[in-house]
């Protein structure tokens, strides 16, 4: 050791090692392994243990049980039968044990970051800065949601039984973030840890048995991934929740495809991090450092793209190498560690791997030059120059602590170049122009953005992404809706899932001259058009056929969906000019009342009262929708001192929506107007027995001045044709309201992009019931939220 | 530590080095306050960090009621900053503060006090603290100070020029007064209290230094805000900045307020990170303080005997 005099020369930090005495003694008395915690109690391992390594040194810590069918199905059991009663609690009750798990995790607060730092080899430092005080604000910010449930939402109820599974890069986080709001909304809950990282999960086991959690309402199975996927496919699970890879997060969707499970998936990143000419260099590389070096760049929102303005980018670079070095790597329990180690060999051996391949590719890495220690599994951080949009390493998420980089010309560029990615989740954005600097943050495509900062959370502020990093949110008041259900009215008839047949040949039997006869087209890109194959099939009304609408088929479905791409405009506008544009859309409506009811009495049979309502009614939902249109809005959310939290509910693009038969001209528009009137662009697949009423209506679009693209019209065989718009990848969203068997077909083809798709389980709905066939729920449907964060001061 | 390279020299008047821009408070806030979190010193460390500490510091006294007996009572505690048993179980000697800083009338009884020393006398200078009298006085103040044997002279700047942007007059100011200072070194105070924002403690710290600072200095004492690490902050990437620009080196003096060793230690971790070690020596670093270094002693004794230490045990400065 050093003496004082010669540390004053050198001034060299020394060791601060945190003691993990408790920690350690506390790990003994669980060597006889990890193991389930089901209904209340801690099951005795069975069968062969895994280990659970100290990534920091390699040390194995303690041994982990892998559940089984029996395990899953007990635990389901379990959260089934303490359903009934925690959701029947007065929030209030509910509120109170999920104080006491706060207060809890508070007066553990240097235990679990002891624990934490131990299993994943994140810093001390984050554990007990970020993590552990975050898990606690997330349990007393939803100790105040269970309060509130009965008068905040209205209407809704728990799911049920939730089937959750989370990562191992922040464990205990994850879990608040699952189970806090779950138990909020009443659910009981049937949670999965990462098998690399399961021991603060068994220490907040623990603390739900000390405040006397009743027992099956919080049940955790350990394991892998196949234990996991016993969970997320469970019969008796409700809702699923996943936090992890995009991968695995697809084949989530397409094993409950179907099943009627609610789903919300939160998966991987690739984000931009733009640096602007105009920004405070100095401020934007601290922002790095916090975006990509922190938690070993084992982070899903990590800004990894660093897309740096040219005339600048050489300075950044250079400011951005000096400030690497300055990093300490190290022992995880020290305090004066900026990183630690990831989280095991196998992730070590991958980071490098894209390393290796970025290098070939032709980047230039400038790494951390000093030397890791010699056991564990720790990551020189580094960024890489050179990096374009081409290469590997800047599409595939690294998940270690190596950043690219890319040089742009002009704002717009920049913003080309960010959301330029299938992904979606956070970005952040630096800038002293103002201007500049909002109009990137509303132009990017990403769930969470952060104006000159990154990787700001809180419990109060949503957390989700866009695109492929998965839908639904994670805190504040948007993310207790992935754990809520509308209570629902009586179930409606299950619809028909027998195809469409089309008769396309010419022979009716029998004939007569209709005054001037009717080419019903489809409306793609503001213009009638005939159906790609040239093809139109017999409409059949009461008393036969009454006509012939165009068959479309996958081309007239991507020509629509070009189409609505192209008429970004309309997302543009004022929420005025939407509203206008719905009135007016009323209005023409209102002058061909007749017409409309006519058609609908002979299409289906409708009564003339029957199809004058129905026509009413449709008129009056323009008018909700149009008046909805600048009043369905967003938040400003109470996080931290300083910041202004902007939630904004933002159009997803283009939705794909397709109509089902009953009350056709009612259900049609009551699926457009709000996906619209939030400024979405729709490609519609309208009711397949009742095509007709959508080529009456875009004559009423034509007179409306819906801009082109806006609203796009097909008809033909409904699931032919919703298959191909489920698979398009450029589609964000779908609404399906079809047959049982198809909701399944649909959330299955959905996985290429992981487009949110919304349906009604394939029961008709009572669409003249304003309860169901209209509401806020369409319109929170049509948008997904943006979480804007403003910090603020001088 | 002895000068390893030369004494700067200031460049010419460069208002393009400021142009446009501009410090975001939040990310300086988040920077200044995380830094602590990250970064510890322990046990022998904490102990050579904190006579490093006490080695930096000009022990100051700036008050209407100076007089000659309390400016020597300074001076004695200066030259031994620390009890002598402690130091010995520390296994270190020699330790003194940087500097003593006076006012100007003060200056010759200090000089005196401190004779043999060779700890340097710094004087306050310019109409401190409020800098507005008319400048031939100010000039006529630091000569009379540099007369009187002052080695350092702390300025105070016109705050109007800063609050203006009246960059010129800034940078012309200061010249004069590094021109008068002759040998002494020029410490411009930049009473960042009153300057409010951080793009103007940036520019005003640029501006100062192109003039020939020898330190930029955050605050007299007397606004009603004093050194603050995001302040701090600004003023060393300025200095870094101006650095790689310039090529020349220039020190930084925090000041004002920083009265815990605990405090200390967060301004030494922000050089160290933002400047790296060389300038935690100081010839690049003093920390201006009255009351620090009796809790830097409390917490050396409490170093060496695991007790905590009451004031009473060491000398009065």
């Amino acid at each position: 050791m050093p003496s004082i005099k010669e540390i004053m020369e050198t001034m060299e930090y020394g060791p601060a090692p945190e003691s993990n005495t408790d920690v350690k003694r506390w790990l003994d008395s669980h060597s006889g392994g990890i193991s389930h915690f089901i209904n209340g109690k801690f099951v005795a391992p069975t069968g062969p243990m895994t280990d659970v390594i100290n990534p920091a040194d390699d040390s194995v810590i303690a041994t982990l049980a892998k559940g089984t069918q029996d395990d899953v199905d007990a635990a389901v059991k379990a959260a089934r039968a303490a359903f009934s009663k925690w959701s029947a609690l007065p929030g209030y009750e509910r509120a109170k044990y999920l104080y006491a798990i706060a207060r809890h995790v508070q007066k553990r607060e240097r235990f679990l970051s002891v624990l934490e730092t131990m299993d994943n080899g994140k810093t001390i430092r984050e554990t007990r800065d970020i993590d552990i005080p975050l898990v606690a604000r997330h349990f007393y910010h939803h100790a105040g949601w269970a309060e509130l449930l009965e008068s905040e939402y209205p209407g809704f109820q728990p799911v049920g039984v939730c089937g959750q599974v989370i990562p191992w890069n922040f464990p205990l986080l994850m879990l608040a973030w699952k189970i806090a709001p779950a138990l909020a909304a009443g659910n009981t809950v049937v949670l999965k840890p990462a098998d690399l990282t399961p021991l603060t999960a068994q220490a907040f086991a623990e603390i739900c048995v000390d405040v006397g959690l009743p027992a099956g309402v919080v049940n955790l199975v350990h394991g892998d991934g196949e234990t996991g996927s016993l969970i997320t496919g469970h019969d008796d699970v409700d809702k699923v929740a996943f936090t992890g890879s995009t991968a695995v997060g697809r084949m989530i969707r397409k094993q409950i495809a179907g099943s009627g499970k609610k789903l919300s998936l939160e998966l991987g990143g690739k984000s931009p991090f733009i640096v602007f000419e105009d920004a405070d260099l100095d401020a934007a590389i601290e922002g790095v450092v916090d975006a990509v070096w922190f938690n070993q760049g084992e982070v899903c929102c990590a800004g990894t793209r660093l897309i740096v303005q040219e005339g600048v980018a050489e300075q950044f670079f250079g400011k951005l190498d000096a400030r690497l070095q300055k990093l300490r790597i190290g022992d995880p329990l020290d305090k004066t560690m900026d990183v630690g180690a990831v989280v095991s060999h196998t992730q070590l051996k991958r980071i490098n791997a894209l390393v290796k391949k970025g290098e070939e590719e032709g980047a230039v890495l400038h790494q951390w030059a000093a030397e890791l220690p010699k056991k564990g599994s720790f990551c020189a951080p580094a960024f890489f120059t050179g990096t374009e949009p081409a290469h590997t390493v800047n599409e595939t998420e690294i998940f270690g602590p190596i950043a690219c980089t890319m040089t742009f010309r002009t704002p717009s560029e920049a913003l080309e170049i960010a959301n330029h990615s299938r992904y979606g989740l956070s970005a952040s954005i630096w800038s002293q122009n103002i201007d500049r600097a909002i109009e990137a943050g509303a132009k990017v495509k990403a769930g969470i953005v952060w104006i000159n900062a990154t990787n700001l959370f809180d419990a109060g502020a949503a957390f989700g992404g866009y695109r492929e990093s998965g839908f639904g949110r994670e805190g504040a008041r948007e993310g207790l809706h992935e754990y809520l259900v509308a209570t629902s009215g009586k179930k409606g008839k299950p619809r028909s899932a027998t195809p469409l047949e089309a008769s396309v040949s010419p022979n009716l039997g029998k004939g007569e001259l209709p005054e001037i006869d009717i080419t019903a087209k489809m409306y793609i890109g503001g213009k009638q058009a005939r159906a790609d194959g040239g093809q139109s099939y017999n409409v059949m009304g009461k008393s036969g056929v009454i006509g012939q609408a165009a068959l479309g088929n996958r081309k007239d479905v991507r020509n629509a969906v070009e189409a609505a791409a192209k008429a970004g405009g309309w997302s543009g506008v004022t929420a005025h000019n939407r509203a206008q544009i719905l009135y007016y859309l009323a209005e023409n409506m209102s002058q061909r009342r007749d017409e409309f009811a006519a058609l609908l009495s002979a299409s289906n049979g409708s009564s003339t009262k029957a199809a004058t309502a129905e026509v009413e009614q449709t008129i009056r939902r323009c008018f909700w929708y149009a008046a909805q249109a600048d009043k369905f809005d967003g938040a400003v959310h109470a996080t931290k001192s300083k910041h202004v939290t902007l939630a904004m509910p933002e159009a997803w693009g283009v939705m794909g929506i397709v109509c089902p038969d009953e009350v056709p001209l009612l259900s049609m528009m009551s699926l457009i107007l709000p996906s619209v009137a939030m400024g979405n662009r729709a490609v519609v697949i309208a009711s397949q027995a009742h095509p007709l009423l959508a080529s009456r209506l875009y004559q009423v679009l034509e007179t409306s001045d819906v801009p082109a693209g806006v609203i796009n019209l097909i008809t033909g065989e409904r699931d032919v044709l919703a298959k191909t718009l489920a698979e398009h990848d450029e589609v964000a969203a779908l609404w399906y309201c079809g047959s049982n068997e198809n909701v399944k077909m649909v959330e299955e083809a959905s996985i290429g992009n992981l487009k949110a798709v919304w349906t009604d389980g394939g029961f008709e709905r009572d669409w003249r019931d304003d309860s169901q066939g209209q509401g806020r729920e369409f319109l929170r449907r049509a948008t997904q939220i943006k979480t804007i964060w403003l910090p603020y001061g001088e | 530590m002895t000068h390893d390279f030369p004494r700067m020299t200031g460049t010419a008047f460069t208002p393009e080095w400021i142009d446009g821009k501009i410090v975001n408070f939040s990310a300086a806030e988040r920077r200044a306050s995380s830094l602590s979190g990250r970064r510890s010193v322990k046990k022998e460390w904490q102990a050579a960090w904190l006579l490093k500490a006490i080695t930096c510091m000009d022990l100051t006294t700036l008050a209407g009621d100076d007089t000659p007996g309390r400016v020597r009572r300074l001076c004695a505690k200066a030259r031994r900053p620390v009890r002598g048993d402690i130091l010995e179980a520390l296994g270190v000697e020699g330790i003194t503060t940087g500097a003593v800083c006076v006012y100007p009338t003060m200056v010759s009884h200090a000089v005196k006090a401190l004779e043999g020393s060779n700890i340097p006398v710094a004087s306050v200078a310019t109409g401190f603290p409020a800098g507005l009298t008319p400048l031939p006085t100010r000039l006529a103040e630091i000569r009379y100070a540099v007369e009187q044997g002052a080695r350092e002279i702390d300025i105070v700047i016109t705050r109007e020029h800063v609050l203006t942007g009246n960059w010129q007059a800034l940078y012309d100011e200061i010249c004069a007064m590094r021109e008068a200072c002759g040998e002494a070194h020029l410490k411009a105070i930049l009473a960042t209290g009153d300057l409010q924002t951080l793009t103007n403690v940036y520019k005003a710290s640029m501006i100062a230094m192109q003039a020939g600072s020898d330190f930029i200095k955050t605050s007299t004492g007397k606004e009603s805000v004093n050194a603050t690490l995001p302040v701090s902050l600004t003023m060393l990437r300025a200095l870094r900045d101006f650095k790689d620009l310039s090529g020349q080196i220039v020190g930084f003096k925090p000041a004002g307020g920083i009265s815990t060793a605990k405090n200390a230690i967060a301004w030494q971790v922000l050089i160290k990170e933002e400047l790296g070690s060389r300038w935690l020596h100081n010839d690049l670093f003093r920390i201006g303080a009255s009351s620090l270094l009796g809790d830097i002693e409390r917490q050396l004794e409490h170093h060496i005997t695991g007790r905590y230490s009451a004031s009473n045990r060491h000398a009065m400065a």
